[in-house]
């Protein structure tokens, strides 16, 4: 029997094809006869369309068709994005249609759409469309945005919010009354976006014989697509396939439907060609969804002990001009705020604003980030003023492992009450700090001080819901070859799926993850899907595998038993066939896959349905709770404000590994992610929402030199909610960075008392601050 | 507008001779002419490095290239990195190992790139490779696999040389 793959570093099954190029990202795709398609956008961040011609458009060379509103069958010219994930407190909620020709309300909104020979000249084409606006005035700053003079994000409504709401639990005001001592400050988080190495691209391919729809997406949820394809173009749902090939990156962004979606298959099955569409950088920039803006106003309430006693205040969102996704971003930061803390009393109203900038939906992260950033600084305000440890005030605060399952007393995205399920956050903190070293950082810091040097440590927890249901299923099947094939509903963009769903599955037939394929992200593959987001995939998937692969197992024993007249308690599986324990009899699982076949004439061997296979979805009863600590060491430059990260320790609990190495490399991809939010990442806009910094010359992703290496150390804490004990794994590096990298920086210069109250924060900001403080 | 010339590229040891516009981006010649799809594009600016390929021996943005600068010109892309079908070049194996890619876009940008560097400096330190693939950019990775990668295949490669000598 070979190792046991389950909880194995173990290198990847999907590196060799990506290492050798060739991998089938959907812009490697290229059909017969496809044609090209590029999108004609809004420069404007706001402006009424008084009319369209593409007379120049279409008359150009290699130009098929252009397509505006009018040149859309009528029952798709007013119809909209299905509005997915619906909540009372919702007011506005306005969702974007296939095309504009009235009014646009973000710049990169699309307008029309050309198909030609190549992208080449349907780029030509697309710059001879004509249009004739009149520019409106735009709804910028989010919180301006409310105000009661700020000019409307979209000209028919008579304000600019979106949503508003309030979660909370616990008397506040008493805690209030009581306190030691309150702090009050605002905080604002900027946006920024994925930008997934890879942009979006869509392919779509009508096959008239078999009146079949196929779609390549660079989805992270071919589900999802294709359950829009159906809802929007009202086709049968048996005649439509969805793909997600190969994924250069998701992040999030990639997992909302959006309206290219819908337009590529249309265009491809009016036009009787394969078209394809990809997404260049700019238009990435425009029209794919970004997240993060917010703005808090919060107050804590502490005793002389530093024990919380309340947090309350307002939270401003900035949804952009549509909400394609509802609430979930602000409802996840408003529910993420206590954290891992006993908060006896907390009371956060949120109001959702509407602004001319492309819409947001959940980006690594998902709204996390900025209510830790909110809640970690109000920490660290706490400890300064009542003169204790920024680190100790934490050690006071954290929910003891005693007491889990930890009811918190709020209801989550998912409509459940959060309880935390496990973990153990006090050890937690310990294990970073340990890696930290922490112990000897005062002293590091003095002899820093001591050469000038300015060094300083920040800490930050989190607690994140993760595993999302509602379902994500599998089928396992044993091939008549003997090999081992799994099917799953969500697309793969990195995360390695293919390796992590056979090492769940291996151990049950005694075969190494060499032996196993995983089909994922192909609606055609399995019947239902859901998609690959919100750290669910290990979860959910993870667990149907097991059930799935229990079944396939006891099947074959089963099977194997008839055939080798045995008692199915002697038999085993050792590499990949059945054995009876202690004696020289064997049948391998492929002559058992071939026997369940069935042969015309003749009955399953012991009675079994037909075929070495079985699906089940995994459906669980609430999100699990993974958290961590992250410990950053930094170096400022008080001159140049250059902040140089020393040391970045985080300890991670995503409940029992499947493959530490995989979660090491999530953990440390996400926390480059935080860096980019906490330093680098801006996407800035004007007064009148147009975007300002929208290529990567001006809006920054870290790059290698100031990404720091990451020491990862993992708490395992399984989970009790499903069978595997797992939790997800994929974004929790993002969460807490921007909030520990504050803290450190803040410690840095603390000879100049600088504050810190947003993200992210430049050179030239921290120049500022130094100069303000001495 | 489409103004057309033949050109001659060696490809991975390859010849090709093909008529192209002379607009074309050499990335696009390389992977919608040739078919060569493991090159690829992240911005068309310049700056991810997803599109770097080896122009005789050194690495080129291929977005920044039209494909009529590279006639007569010899290049190697990812395809042509591995010695065969079946094994991997102790970069390529060092990846793998270390964990040095995740979705795999920024991944060809990054192994020509590296080719160049551990040519031209065989005995790098942990800076110098995040200053080499400094114009490469990852989404992914947070690059820390990917560095380790590329040290411990200029370990591969100097064991290759001492063992060949
Ligand atoms: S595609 Fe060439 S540098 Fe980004
Ligand atoms: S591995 Fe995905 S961008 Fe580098």
């Amino acid at each position: 029997m070979g190792a046991k793959m389950f909880g194995a570093r173990v290198a990847r099954l999907e590196d060799p094809r990506l290492l050798t190029g060739r991998g089938s990202y959907t812009d490697d795709f290229h059909l017969p006869g496809m044609l090209e398609a590029a999108f004609v956008r809004s420069p404007h961040s706001h402006a009424k369309i008084n009319g369209i011609d593409t007379a120049a458009a279409k008359a150009h060379p290699g130009v098929v068709a252009v397509y505006t509103v009018a040149d859309l069958p009528e029952y798709l010219r007013d119809m909209t994005v299905p509005f997915q994930v619906p909540n009372p407190a919702i007011s506005q909620p306005f969702q974007q249609r296939l095309l504009e020709d009235r009014e646009v309300c973000f710049a990169g909104e699309p307008i029309a759409l050309v198909v030609a020979d190549s992208r080449y000249n349907a780029e030509d084409a697309a710059t001879l469309v004509e249009i004739d606006f009149d520019i409106l005035p735009g709804a910028s700053d989010c919180k301006s945005a409310l105000d009661d003079n700020a000019p409307m994000c979209h000209a028919n409504s008579s304000n600019n919010e979106g949503a508003k709401y309030t979660v909370g639990y616990g008397d506040v005001s008493d805690a209030f009354a009581n306190a030691h001592l309150t702090h009050r400050e605002e905080y604002w988080i900027h946006r920024g976006g994925g930008f997934a190495i890879e942009n979006r691209a869509v392919v779509a391919e009508y096959n008239e014989l078999q009146d079949m729809l196929t779609i390549w997406s660079a989805t992270q949820s071919p589900f999802l697509v294709k359950q829009n394809v159906v809802d929007m173009l009202g086709w049968e749902s048996d005649k439509v396939r969805v793909i997600a090939p190969d994924v250069g990156g998701g992040f999030g962004p990639k997992t909302i439907y959006y309206v290219e979606e819908a337009l590529i298959p249309l265009v491809a099955k009016e036009l009787g060609h394969p078209v394809k569409w990809v997404e260049d950088r700019r238009e990435n920039f425009l029209a794919t969804n970004m997240e993060r803006d917010q703005y808090w106003d919060m107050e804590i309430a502490v005793d002389a002990g530093g024990k919380l006693l309340g947090v309350r205040g307002k939270m401003t969102h900035d949804s952009g001009a549509y909400m394609p996704w509802g609430i979930i971003s602000p409802y996840i930061s408003a529910t993420t705020l206590p954290g891992p803390y006993i908060l006896p009393a907390y009371e956060l109203e949120t109001r959702v604003a509407l602004t001319n900038k492309v819409a947001v939906t959940p980006v690594r992260g998902a709204g996390r980030p900025q209510a830790v950033f909110a809640m970690e600084r109000l920490m660290d305000r706490a400890a300064d003023k009542l003169g204790i440890d920024r680190v100790e005030i934490r050690r006071r605060n954290l929910i003891p492992t005693e007491q889990m399952p930890y009811a918190l007393g709020l209801i989550f995205r998912d409509g459940k009450p959060m309880t935390y399920d496990s973990g153990d956050y006090p050890k937690c903190q310990v294990e970073a700090l340990r890696i930290a070293d922490y112990e000897g950082f005062r002293a590091r810091q003095e002899t820093a001080r001591a050469e000038d040097r300015h060094i300083g440590l920040g800490i930050a927890n989190y607690v994140e819901g993760t595993g999302l249901g509602p379902f994500e299923g599998a089928t396992v099947r044993i091939q008549p070859s003997g090999r081992i094939c799994i099917y799953t509903g969500g697309g793969d963009s990195g995360q390695g799926h293919w390796t992590t769903l056979a090492q769940v599955a291996a151990d049950k037939f005694g075969v190494g993850i060499e032996d196993i394929d995983v089909q994922k992200g192909d609606t055609g593959k399995i019947a239902s899907g859901v998609g690959t987001f919100a750290s669910r995939i290990a979860v959910n998937a993870g667990s149907s595998v097991h059930l799935a692969a229990t079944e396939v197992r006891e099947k074959a024993l089963k099977v194997a038993a008839y055939m080798l007249e045995a008692a199915e308690e002697d038999l085993d599986i050792v590499d990949g066939r059945v054995v009876v324990k202690g004696a020289d009899l064997s049948v391998g699982l492929a002559e058992i896959a071939r026997a369940v076949q069935g042969m015309p004439g003749f009955s399953l061997p012991g009675g079994v349905e037909p075929g070495l296979e079985a699906t089940h979805y995994f459906s669980p009863s609430q999100s699990c709770y993974c958290n961590g600590t992250a410990v950053v060491e930094v170096e400022v430059d008080p001159e140049t404000g250059w902040v140089d990260i020393l040391k970045y320790s985080m300890a991670h609990d995503s409940g029992t590994l499947i493959n530490p190495f995989v979660v090491d490399g999530q953990v440390q991809g996400a926390v480059a992610q935080g860096v980019g939010n906490a330093l680098l990442e801006w996407m800035i806009y004007d007064d009148n929402a147009n975007p300002v910094s929208a290529s990567f010359a001006e809006y920054l992703l870290p790059s290698a030199p100031e990404t720091p290496n990451v020491d990862v150390v993992h708490i395992e804490s399984p989970s009790p909610i499903n069978p595997l004990g797992v939790k997800g794994a994929g974004e929790g590096g993002t969460i807490p960075a921007p909030a520990a990298i504050m803290s450190a920086i803040e410690d840095a210069l603390s000879p100049w008392n600088v504050v810190i109250s947003g993200a992210p924060i430049t050179p030239s900001m921290i120049v500022e601050k130094v100069r303000a403080g001495s | 507008m489409s103004d057309r010339r033949t050109i001659s590229v060696t490809i991975n040891g390859e010849a090709y001779e093909r008529e192209v516009e002379t607009r074309l981006t050499l990335a696009d010649f390389i992977r919608h002419e040739v078919l060569l799809t493991g090159t690829h594009v992240g911005c068309e600016h310049g700056v991810c490095g997803a599109c770097t390929i080896l122009l005789n021996g050194r690495t080129a943005r291929s977005c920044l290239m039209l494909a009529v600068q590279a006639n007569g010109q010899e290049i190697m892309t990812v395809e042509g990195i591995a010695p065969n079908d079946t094994e991997l070049h102790p970069l390529q194996q060092a990846f793998q190992d270390n964990h040095g890619l995740q979705c795999g876009f920024c991944t060809p940008g990054m192994l020509t790139t590296l080719i160049e560097f551990l040519g031209d400096n065989p005995d790098p330190t942990e800076r110098e490779v995040r200053e080499a693939i400094s114009g490469n950019l990852c989404r992914c990775t947070g690059y820390q696999g990917i560095v380790a990668a590329a040290l411990d295949a200029a370990k591969r490669l100097k064991g290759k040389e001492t063992a060949g000598a």
